[in-house]
C-alpha cells in the first residue's frame, strides 16, 4: 500500500522534491474527498489548509447577492488551490466549491508555515512552486478582463 | 492568391443562400449555392482548410469570411458569418433565397499534410472556431493518419460557444481529446471557467512530435503560443491564422500587410515563427 508521503511526492506540484521535504510535508498533510457540489471552502474563512488536486475539479466561485454565483476559474487535475493561508489576514477570497468527484491533499496551514519557516530550504521550494502558478493565474486573470471575444470597433 | 484558374479573381459570382442556421445571438452559418449553377474555372466549394472567400452583399461592401464546411462536401459553400458591422450584418440576415456575391477562395491552409503522423492539437477561440473547422473535418475523417487529436476551445461564455452540438459529437470519438472553457460564466454553467491556454496542461500529447493550429483573436493566439512554446512545442510546428484589414484579397492592395507579408495572399495560416517577432511590434 502507497503511503502518504509516497502519494503527496507523486502530486504534479511537488515534482522533483527532496523526498527529505516531502516527509517534512506528509506531517502536515490529510486526504480528502469530496462530491459535486461540496465546498471546500467559503470565502471570509479562515484559510487553514492548503489543497493539492489529485484529481477531479474544483470551482473558484464569487457570489453576489440577487444573482447567480460567477465562476472565477476552474481548476483541475494537478493543480492547487488556495494561497490566502499564505498572505494576511489569512481568510479565503473566494468559496471553492467541488464539481466532479474530486480528491486532494490537504495541508494543516500553521504546519506548513511553521515547517517552511524553521527550514528555509523547504519555505523556498514552496515559493518556487506556488510563485509560476500565481503568475500563471494572474496572466490569466489579466486575459479574462480583456474579454477577447468580445467585439470592439476599432 | 489561390482562386482557380481561369477565372478572374476580382470578379464576384452571384451566390443564392440555400440555409442559413443561427449559431448564437450574433452569428449563423450559410450554405451558398451557385446561382444557374457553378460557373466554368471558379470553384469556391473546391478549398483547403484555412482559405477563405470574399463575401459581397450587394450595394453595401465585401468582407473577406472564411470557409467552415467540410472539404470533402463538394457543392456547398459553408460560411459562419458573425454581424459586427454593417457588411458582416447583411451577409448575416441574408436569409434563404436571397443572393450574395462571392469571389475565392483565397490564401494558405493549414498544414494538414505536415501534422500527419504527429499529435495534432486544434486550437480555437471565439468565432476562430469557424476557420479551424475544416481542418477538424478533415483530421477526424482521417484520424488514422494523426496520433492523439485535440479540439481545444474557448469562448466568451456558454451563450457564445459555436457548433455546440459538434462539439458534443467530437467528443465522443476514440481519440479525440475536446476541451471546453468560458472566460465567463455563472455557477449554473457545468464546464470550465478560464482561458484557453490553460486547457493545454490538461491534454495528453507528445510536444516533440506535435503540430498545434490556432484561431481566434489576436490575443488569444499569442498566449497560446507562448503556452505551446513553454510546454515544449517547437515554434515551427505551432501555425496561426492571422486577421488584418482584406480588401482585394490578391495581394495588391496592401491593405493588409504585416511587414513582409500580405496576409491575404501569404496567411491567413502562417507559421508562428515566421510571425512571432513581429506580432510583438505594435507599429506593424
Amino acid at each position: 500500500m502507497e503511503t502518504l508521503e509516497h502519494l503527496l511526492l507523486g502530486h504534479p506540484f511537488l515534482a522533483g522534491l527532496d523526498p527529505a521535504l516531502g516527509r517534512m510535508l506528509a506531517g502536515c498533510a490529510r486526504n480528502l474527498r469530496l462530491a459535486p457540489g461540496d465546498f471546500l471552502f467559503r470565502e471570509g474563512v479562515v484559510a487553514d489548509e492548503f489543497y493539492l488536486i489529485r484529481e477531479g475539479r474544483v470551482v473558484l466561485e464569487l457570489h453576489v447577492p440577487g444573482r447567480a454565483a460567477l465562476a472565477i476559474a476552474t481548476i483541475g487535475d494537478g493543480d492547487i488551490v488556495g494561497v490566502s493561508w499564505l498572505v494576511a489576514p489569512q481568510r479565503w477570497a473566494f468559496d471553492a466549491r467541488a464539481a466532479a468527484d474530486t480528491r486532494v491533499f490537504g495541508l494543516d496551514a500553521g504546519c506548513l508555515r511553521d515547517k517552511c519557516e524553521a527550514d528555509h530550504h523547504l519555505g523556498y521550494e514552496m515559493m518556487k512552486r506556488i510563485l509560476p502558478v500565481m503568475v500563471r493565474r494572474m496572466q490569466a486573470a489579466r486575459q479574462q478582463l480583456l474579454d477577447v471575444y468580445g467585439h470592439h470597433p476599432a | 492568391m489561390s482562386a482557380a484558374a481561369g477565372a478572374d479573381p476580382m470578379l464576384p459570382r452571384p451566390y443564392r443562400v440555400a440555409a442559413s442556421r443561427r449559431e448564437t445571438g450574433d452569428t449563423v452559418t450559410l450554405e451558398l449555392v451557385p446561382v444557374g449553377g457553378a460557373a466554368p474555372g471558379f470553384a469556391p466549394d473546391r478549398f483547403k482548410p484555412g482559405q477563405f472567400n470574399m463575401l459581397y452583399a450587394f450595394g453595401i461592401g465585401e468582407v473577406p469570411i472564411s470557409l467552415s464546411g467540410d472539404p470533402a462536401d463538394g457543392g456547398r459553400v459553408v460560411h459562419t458569418v458573425r454581424a459586427v458591422g454593417a457588411v458582416s450584418r447583411a451577409i448575416a440576415q441574408a436569409g434563404p433565397g436571397s443572393v450574395l456575391g462571392l469571389r475565392g477562395p483565397f490564401g494558405s491552409a493549414w498544414p494538414m499534410a505536415e501534422a500527419e503522423g504527429r499529435d495534432l492539437l486544434l486550437i480555437a477561440g471565439g468565432l476562430g472556431l469557424a476557420p479551424l473547422r475544416p481542418a477538424i473535418y478533415h483530421a477526424l475523417a482521417h484520424s488514422e493518419h494523426y496520433g492523439r487529436i485535440a479540439i481545444l476551445y474557448g469562448s466568451r461564455g456558454p451563450a457564445e460557444i459555436l457548433y455546440r452540438d459538434e462539439l458534443a459529437r467530437w467528443r465522443q470519438r476514440s481519440g479525440v481529446t475536446v476541451a471546453v472553457t468560458v472566460d465567463h460564466a455563472d455557477a449554473a454553467w457545468d464546464g470550465h471557467v478560464g482561458v484557453v491556454p490553460d486547457l493545454i496542461r490538461g491534454v495528453s500529447f507528445d510536444p516533440a512530435n506535435s503540430v498545434a493550429m490556432i484561431c481566434g483573436p489576436e490575443v488569444m493566439f499569442r498566449f497560446t503560443a507562448r503556452a505551446l512554446l513553454g510546454a515544449g512545442v517547437p515554434a515551427g510546428r505551432i501555425h496561426v491564422s492571422m486577421e488584418r484589414d482584406m480588401k482585394c484579397a490578391v495581394g495588391l492592395c496592401g491593405h493588409c500587410q504585416f511587414g513582409a507579408d500580405f496576409i491575404c495572399r501569404d496567411g491567413a495560416v502562417l507559421r508562428y515563427d515566421r510571425v512571432a517577432a513581429r506580432l510583438a511590434v505594435r507599429e506593424v
